[in-house]
């Protein structure tokens, strides 16, 4: 019954997830851009932004700028939670991919890494009074999540240990569609719990900053307005509008 | 009293302590009925604003990806928060650009997102009411979209698009500035935002051309609407009046006698400037770019160049080719539009200008990245031209020139606290609390360097500091135009306009 339910769950997370994201996704690409807006100095050619964009999204360029406290918490958050994400592969390959066995070691230091960075994180929404004035509920929330994640991971490393050889089989067989019994270890069902509830907010929440981030116009713009006409579909009705108006004054 | 975040970001502006509501009473003049219907927009609040309001977001929202992308985006990271310098003049906090962005991202969520129609108090979303109008007036007014805060944004979040589309829905429900609509009024009706109608614009330019004969024994022309000319100048009306604007006018005239090159002003387009980008409306800042497009073809030009302006230099650098373009009956050979600088730059490179640097020698000059040029635009073919050719240009004139810290200038340069159509006299408060910071930064190399004068390239920048500087204890007279510099110190050539200037070089 309980194998049952999660795996429901964890389809019907999945398909949110997919669903919500992908529509969000398409939202951003099919919104028009009317006007250049890249936040200069910006690069001249499209490999230009490609590497722009690199910068931004591997070593929070911006982020680093801005105040190096947030940085190195965020930057080591990410980059941890990548790790961490990557360890997982193993629950869900068979055989376990060459270089996820090469990561295990590292994925569990990153684990803590990532409790770590989301712990600096969430004591910057307490004790810097800027910070703490822009945080909603929600805010908090989302970091007391991941923190949350994290921890019941970690635990089931180091305090009680799951059926990692059952809860394998369950994960491959929601994988192929071949449903198997979930280990009922408290830790396991709070962690994957918490792991669906992330899933199902991403797409409504700021998340979505994730795939944001690629379309924002102020990074992604190629400078090079002098040199290539930049229209969008809405200007074209508008701009032919507005000169007919302008000519006939 | 301050709170340095722990690691000293900024070395030199401090940080403030939160001082909630202290800017809320700072808000502009409302436009009068005339000043909206002028531009089609209703004349007062209308009855159903909140309503119209709510649609004209949804509206932004289908014809912006940066709205939606930014509305969206963020994850309070506040890495924006102390980089505004309303915020750090002020210590409001509704003044990080956070905050301001975030009084339309609670209407957003409220009316637009699944959280916030069913959980608004847990991600903070709110219903459009009064009380938040009012706030969208107080606080969209107190933003110069200088993006200062998009270049420190993990997702290049642009607090200027978020206060144009908030400017563009006050707009459309009857609640639009008097400042900003008044001027776009008047440059629809006479051409520029002064008002300055043909016969008076000519009249300015003899005057200018008798000043430079007396001044120095050489004929220098302001052509006005001279048909034919290879170049079109268009430069803020600031320029044709306002001091120290009318000392660059001056050296972009001597420029182009010495480069020996036909130039003229139209009285049609005599404004760089377009107030209509302020207010984020994309049909009216095409129908101020318009005139441009059209004085250039009745004139028949070859080329466009824009004088000394932070904002009009966006506008036409990014957006002209887009709004009115293209422009494929002028001389493929240049870029289309130039900057002033660019062209003078170019002939310095060439060896084509002499300059007597000492003319410069009173003064030690420091250079004011106007925000507009360095975070919105390019000079140049290389990225960060905008901050490279200014300051070469003031090398090759002046014997004394200091940067300010690092951490404000270039990209990361403050605000003069008056662009964004904040330039007006009821937010006089408000733009010495701006101007702040920039005058901290200009302090420091004052005391360290014993800098006496700060250099700028753009209209409103000059005519805020010419305001706000005698506050802060320095002359009104201590900003200065660039070409200002140049006319100082360029050397000029007797012979008449068009002859080689190998005479000149073998004077050397």
């Amino acid at each position: 019954m309980l194998s049952s339910i999660f795996a429901f769950l964890f389809y019907l997370a999945t398909a949110i997830f997919a669903v919500g994201l992908t529509y969000r996704i398409r939202l951003y690409a099919k919104t028009p851009a009317p006007l250049k807006i890249p936040t200069t100095p910006a690069p001249v050619t499209s490999a230009g932004v490609v590497g722009r964009m690199a910068r931004e999204v591997v070593l929070f360029e911006s982020l680093f700028k801005a105040n190096k406290w947030t940085w190195l918490c965020g930057w080591i958050f990410h980059a941890a939670m990548l790790l961490v994400v990557l360890r997982h592969l193993r629950y869900f390959t068979e055989p376990v991919w060459l270089w996820v066995t090469w990561l295990q070691w590292i994925g569990i230091y990153a684990g803590f890494a990532m409790l770590a960075g989301l712990a600096g994180l969430w004591l910057r929404r307490f004790t810097v009074d800027r910070v703490r004035y822009i945080s909603a509920p929600s805010d908090h929330l989302m970091l007391l999540l991941l923190i949350a994640i994290t921890a019941t991971g970690l635990m089931m490393k180091y305090v009680a240990h799951t059926d990692i050889v059952a809860l394998k089989a369950f994960a491959l067989g929601l994988i192929y569609l071949d449903p198997q019994p979930l280990p009922a270890d408290p830790l396991l069902l709070v962690h994957l719990g918490l792991v669906l509830v992330l899933m199902i907010i991403f797409p409504f929440s700021k998340l979505l900053h994730a795939p944001g981030v690629f379309f924002s116009p102020g990074r992604n713009q190629v400078d090079n307005p002098r040199e290539k006409r930049h229209l969008a579909s809405w200007v074209t009705e508008s701009d032919t509008k507005n000169r007919r108006k302008a000519g006939s004054q | 009293m301050v709170d340095r975040d722990t690691l000293p970001i900024n070395v030199l502006v401090d940080i403030p302590v939160l001082n909630e509501g202290a800017m809320k009473n700072s808000s502009p003049f409302v436009a009068a009925p005339d000043h909206q219907r002028a531009l089609g927009f209703p004349g007062e609040l209308v009855d159903d604003w909140q309503l119209r309001a709510i649609e004209k977001l949804g509206e932004l929202l289908k014809k912006s990806r940066a709205l939606q992308v930014y509305m969206d985006s963020c994850v309070k990271c506040g890495a924006c928060t102390d980089k505004c310098h309303y915020f750090l003049g002020s210590g409001d906090p509704k003044n990080m650009p956070v905050a301001r962005q975030d009084l339309l991202r609670k209407v957003y969520r409220r009316y637009f997102t699944f959280a916030g129609k069913h959980f608004p108090w847990l991600v903070g979303a709110e219903d459009l009411t009064r009380d938040v109008l009012d706030d969208w007036y107080s606080y969209f007014h107190q933003c110069s979209q200088c993006r200062r805060c998009s270049v420190y944004c993990p997702y290049g979040i642009d607090t200027a698009e978020i206060s144009m589309a908030a400017r563009e829905i006050m707009d459309h429900i009857g609640k639009g500035q008097k400042y900003c609509n008044e001027i776009i009024g008047k440059v629809h009706k006479i051409g520029n935002n002064l008002g300055i109608p043909e016969k008076a614009l000519r009249h300015t330019l003899q005057d200018l051309e008798e000043d430079i004969e007396e001044e120095t024994g050489v004929t220098v022309e302001l052509p006005l609407n001279k048909k034919g000319a290879d170049i079109l100048l268009v430069t803020p009306s600031a320029d044709f009046f306002a001091e120290p604007h009318v000392d660059g006018l001056i050296g972009y005239a001597k420029v182009f006698h010495q480069a020996g090159v036909s130039w003229t002003l139209s009285s049609y387009a005599s404004e760089a400037a377009n107030f209509a980008m302020f207010i984020g409306s994309y049909e009216q800042m095409q129908r101020v770019a318009e005139r441009i497009r059209k004085a250039a073809q009745d004139l028949g030009v070859k080329r466009i160049i824009f004088g000394e302006c932070g904002h009009a230099w966006r506008v036409a650098y990014n957006f002209l080719n887009t709004l009115v373009g293209p422009f494929d009956f002028l001389d493929p050979a240049y870029p289309v539009p130039q900057h002033i600088c660019e062209f003078t730059w170019d002939l310095i490179e060439k060896g084509e200008l002499t300059f007597d640097k000492s003319a410069n020698d009173h003064m030690t000059l420091t250079f004011h990245d106007s925000c507009n040029v360095a975070r919105g635009s390019r000079m140049g073919d290389k990225p960060g031209g905008q901050f490279e050719i200014p300051r070469a240009i003031i090398r090759a004139c002046c014997n004394n020139f200091v940067d300010m810290a690092a951490d404000t200038i270039r990209e990361a340069s403050f605000c003069c606290g008056g662009g964004g159509g904040l330039l007006t006299d009821d937010l006089l408060e408000l733009r010495k609390k701006g101007a702040s910071p920039r005058m901290q930064a200009l302090k420091d190399v004052a005391e360290e360097h014993q800098v006496t004068h700060m250099v700028a390239i753009c209209a409103i920048c000059k005519s805020q500091f010419s305001k706000v500087m005698p506050e802060h204890g320095f002359g009104m007279d201590s900003i200065v135009s660039l070409h200002q510099l140049v006319s100082n110190a360029l050397v000029l050539d007797v012979q008449v306009t068009g002859e080689p200037l190998d005479s000149l070089n073998e004077g050397q």
